[in-house]
């Protein structure tokens, strides 16, 4: 385990094209739901609820045991109804792997493997445990949408990062739950969806113009 | 309360279907209504806090049958200190299965889970419908859980839990329901059983899962917009005995 490590891994920083990534809340500010900090922070406590809890709890099998990615891999496909949002999220896998390679010994895995997969195998290699590739996984799953809200609605950027702050002891409780379910079988990991994100992130894939990929 | 309910369909070797085992106990009675149509009747209030119910259903290969309800399914608190009600539906399906029950409405202080779990054999067809009222008119939710499994040939083909209610953080938040009081979603099994992939008018899209299924899943302010987008998706049809 190192700390400093960890903080290489999650980075926002890292090259890895989370950037192009609102997280599902592009359309629905253009549904005009989110229009404040308050909408925000509602967002985002359902998203690290749900998406934040799935893509935890397979980061941290993954990690636990990167032989098992092809499965969880399917697990994920399993739980990600939007064709739209499995794309995002292959697409954000592999651009994991690209940077990672750079930087660790990466074990064999599929070229395009789900973020939280790749997430997992990544903190594999870099000697990371299954609770600090779920702690990555969980605050990757709000900090790139805070930072996309700050884009999307000229918001007031401390305001945004003390929504974070206020965040982090639900990632950690988040990050703790997905890491003791690591070696459940893959129907038993957390499953939670949200359906607002699957039907936004279908509706934004069919328009011309968009500030992000996802 | 306990009950456990359970109704296998099979050929009847002349093209049709027999209904080889109907057997159910209150609340979760069923009644035929129909060559290959079977109706919930509700045999009591709930679920409350405290009940379990098990419903099993199988649909033999070259069997057809259709799952209704007479009313919606109306969540209640019950006694404060039983365990969380509790409705297990488990279904094998080798012919074709079309569930099409009316609403459940999470009452206020109701703290219920559903849990489903589909197993579709190869070469059968599932029609899997669900819809969700959070809260009588004016109310707020109570705690409602759906765990839903759906496999296909072994292979588990959608995975989806949903929490509402106070202890479901953000849940009315932008992501989930965005202050939506209704949900609807049907799978189907195999995806050509729903429209071509589309998404709109309103928060409503057909989706083709990473298997053979598609996904059609409706929000809306109450289930109206929901029975607009859905119904047509899964309008009766006719179905020779």
């Amino acid at each position: 385990m190192s700390l400093a490590t960890l903080l290489v891994l999650a980075d926002g920083r890292l090259p890895s094209g989370g950037h192009a990534h609102s997280g599902g809340l592009e359309p629905q500010v253009s549904a005009g739901r989110v229009r404040d900090l308050a909408a925000v922070a509602e967002f985002l406590r359902g998203k690290l609820a749900t998406t934040g809890l799935v893509a935890a709890a397979f980061a941290a099998a993954a990690c636990d045991r990167p032989a098992r990615s092809p499965g969880l891999d399917e697990g994920f496909d399993a739980r990600t109804p939007s064709p739209a949002l499995r794309k995002a999220s292959r697409a954000q896998g592999r651009a994991l792997l690209r940077a990672a390679r750079a930087m660790w010994s990466l074990p064999p895995v599929g070229r395009d493997p789900h973020q939280p997969v790749a997430l997992g195998v990544v903190a594999a290699a870099a000697g990371l445990t299954p609770l600090e590739a779920a702690v990555a996984a969980a605050h990757g799953t709000v900090s790139g949408t805070a930072s996309a809200a700050v884009r999307l609605l000229g918001l007031d950027p401390y305001a945004v990062h003390g929504l974070l702050a206020r965040l982090a002891p639900e990632c950690d409780r988040i990050a703790a739950d997905a890491a003791a379910r690591a070696e459940d079988p893959i129907d038993d990991l957390p499953a939670a969806g949200a359906p607002l994100l699957d039907v936004g992130a279908e509706l934004h894939a069919t328009w011309e113009v968009r500030l992000f990929a996802s | 309360m306990k009950a456990s309910s359970r109704v296998v369909a099979e050929p009847d070797g002349l093209g049709g279907t027999r209904l080889a085992v109907l057997r159910s106990e209150s609340p979760l009675l069923l009644r035929r209504t129909g060559p290959t149509m079977v109706h919930l009747v509700g045999g009591g209030a709930g679920p409350l806090r405290g009940d379990d119910l098990r419903l099993e259903v199988e649909v033999a290969p070259g069997a057809t049958l259709e799952i209704r309800s007479v009313a919606a399914q109306l969540t209640l608190p019950g006694r404060a200190h039983l365990p969380q009600s509790r409705l297990t539906i488990h279904a094998t399906v080798g012919g074709t299965l079309r569930w099409l029950p009316e609403p459940l409405i999470a009452a206020a202080g109701c703290d219920h889970v559903t849990v489903t779990c589909v197993e579709v054999l190869p070469g059968g067809s599932v029609l899997w419908r669900d819809d969700l009222v959070c809260g009588r008119h004016g109310e707020d939710a109570g705690d409602f859980r759906a765990e839903t499994t759906i496999r296909y040939a072994g292979r588990t083909l959608y995975r989806h839990d949903l929490s509402i209610g106070p202890s479901a953080p953000g849940w009315s938040g932008a992501a989930v329901l965005g202050g939506g009081r209704a949900l609807g979603t049907v799978v189907a099994v195999p995806g050509t059983l729903l429209p071509p992939p589309t998404s709109g008018p309103g928060d409503f899209a057909v989706m083709p899962l990473a298997g053979p299924g598609a996904l059609a899943t409706a929000v809306g302010a109450d289930i109206r917009p929901v029975r607009a987008a859905l119904d047509p998706l899964t309008r009766p049809v006719l179905i020779h005995s």
